[in-house]
């Protein structure tokens, strides 16, 4: 453990210097999360005559704003990453060093941070400028706020840790993603705000984890979650990281036994 | 013409033998085509759940659009995506000379190289979804404007063909390139709605600069009957002129490689 602590820096510093190395490569890839803004178009154009639902223009234009910033944040690719070394082998040089490879992994994407969020600091200056009217105002809420974006990043990595050590059990687990992918996107409020969805739709929503991922956090910073939904949310995306955690520890076991085996 | 016709053969049934040999992706792949249809008409069906109409296009008007971009999607990701995708990495580690060598033209080997002939199920279903659009607007195209629709179809994958080429060729210049590949379809994501929708230099973006609007708009008011003749000329020209270009920063692209590294 105290190794661990004393390499993470270390290993936080070759994670910013990897990111700042593949600059122009972060900025399309950071460029790619366009939906947002094709269903802000969409949704603007709905409301043009009327509001829909509760929702007026503004709330949609903040809506979708902040989906844009929580997206950028807490997005997690180490399903790419950890797929790509298992097929490739290469994760061989993360198991001989003597740490578990979540450490490294956790260390190199924390280490984007910083880049991210020099992303998402303009879109949030845009949120403000344009319809600073429309979010949290409560200081308990907004001091909550980079929590609640945080867990959610947590949430990501651990259910992309989970579903990466797949990899090494079965040959497709890209289409596992996929799968998880398309049920994000209807599921967490990142196409459509949850609200304004069936109902019966919108109650599943609220027992899977996508929601907690995208949909909470957006409604915590555009006002739209009270104190107390912002705080039973998080006591959620807590429970959640627990389970993934579990899940993910439990898969990658069960998987180094079979990437052991190959004989790497 | 003829020899380039077997050549094509030749390489499709390459690719259903690799195909057949993973059996189980075409189930995974058929779920992932009926998943993603869902994907595309959830937010739809709340749309139009609470509307009539938006920007002047009503449900199975706007469900065409959708239909269109299903196909197109599918036509990409299985006669486009697959050949292109793997260019990048032969420019990058010079393995493109095995293709130039062969007596034929570079340009057609290297984008007929993979088919992923699975794919079909995303046309099939995007057709289903035209068909349940013209069911739901209770009367069919004339024979006409269904032509025109098909030719403004056929002109769409041309452009983006194009596009694909001139971002291959991008990567004579700049080295890596996969996620450009990655930009180009979230962008793509875009055309399943009605190019209306969009607004001030959104529009004029993807009416001029990524002519999104032109692959599955301008098709669904065709077949609608509602696309004047000026404007279906004005795209089909539009197509030839973009494929013409990618066809010279080709050739450009080529001669530039082949002197860097022989």
């Amino acid at each position: 453990m105290r190794r661990i602590v004393r390499a993470f820096p270390t290993l936080l510093r070759i994670g910013f210097a990897e990111a700042v190395a593949y600059r122009a490569e972060f900025v399309i890839w950071m460029l790619t999360t366009t939906m947002p803004l094709v269903m802000l178009a969409l949704w603007t154009a709905v409301a043009r005559e009327g509001p829909f639902g509760r929702f007026t223009q503004a709330d949609f234009v903040a809506y979708y704003l902040a989906a844009l910033i929580v997206r950028t944040l807490s997005s997690s690719w180490v399903v790419w990453e950890m797929n790509q070394e298992i097929r490739m082998g290469t994760l061989s040089l993360r198991l001989v060093r003597p740490m578990h490879p979540f450490v490294s992994y956790t260390a190199s994407h924390l280490a984007a941070i910083p880049l991210r969020g020099a992303v998402a600091l303009p879109i949030a200056v845009i949120l403000l400028l344009t319809v600073g009217n429309h979010v949290a105002s409560d200081p308990v809420v907004i001091a909550l706020l980079p929590l609640v974006v945080l867990s959610a990043w947590i949430l990501a990595f651990v259910a992309g840790t989970a579903m990466g050590s797949l990899g090494m059990l079965m040959e497709r687990s890209i289409a596992v993603w996929e799968i998880w992918m398309g049920l994000f996107a209807v599921m967490s409020g990142y196409l459509v705000p949850l609200e304004l969805m069936p109902r019966w739709l919108a109650t599943a929503a609220e027992w899977l984890p996508f929601r907690y991922l995208l949909g909470f956090p957006v409604e915590a910073i555009i006002g739209m979650a009270d104190r107390a939904a912002v705080l039973r949310g998080l006591g959620i995306q807590w429970l959640m990281i627990g389970a993934a955690t579990l899940i993910s520890a439990a898969v990658w076991r069960a998987g180094l036994r079979r990437f052991e085996a190959y004989g790497a | 013409m003829r020899r380039y016709l077997q050549l094509l053969w030749i390489q499709l049934r390459a690719s259903l033998a690799t195909a057949m040999q993973y059996r189980v992706n075409f189930i995974i792949d058929g779920v992932m085509s009926l998943w993603w249809m869902i994907w595309t008409l959830v937010p739809l069906a709340i749309v139009f759940g609470g509307r009539d109409s938006v920007a002047n296009w009503s449900f199975p008007e706007a469900l065409l659009v959708a239909a269109f971009f299903t196909v197109l999607r599918g036509i990409i990701e299985g006669a486009i995506n697959p050949s292109l995708a793997t260019t990048g990495d032969r420019i990058r580690t010079g393995t493109l000379h095995f293709v130039l060598v062969k007596p034929a033209d570079g340009q057609f080997l290297v984008s007929t190289s993979q088919f992923a002939p699975w794919k079909v199920v995303d046309i099939l279903a995007g057709v289903v979804m035209a068909v349940i659009a013209f069911d739901r607007l209770g009367r069919w195209p004339s024979a006409l404007d269904l032509l025109l629709c098909l030719v403004l179809l056929a002109a769409s994958t041309l452009v983006i063909y194009s596009l694909w080429v001139l971002v291959i060729c991008a990567a004579f210049w700049v080295v890596r390139l996969e996620n450009l590949a990655y930009l180009f379809s979230s962008i793509f994501d875009a055309a399943r709605w009605p190019l209306d929708i969009f607004r001030g230099w959104w529009r004029i973006i993807f009416t001029f600069v990524i002519p999104l609007g032109l692959m599955t708009t301008y098709p669904a008011r065709a077949i609608l009957g509602k696309l004047d003749a000026q404007t279906a000329l004005a795209a089909l020209a539009g197509s030839l002129a973009i494929a013409t270009l990618s066809r010279m920063v080709w050739l450009t692209a080529l001669r530039r490689y082949t002197s860097a590294s022989s």
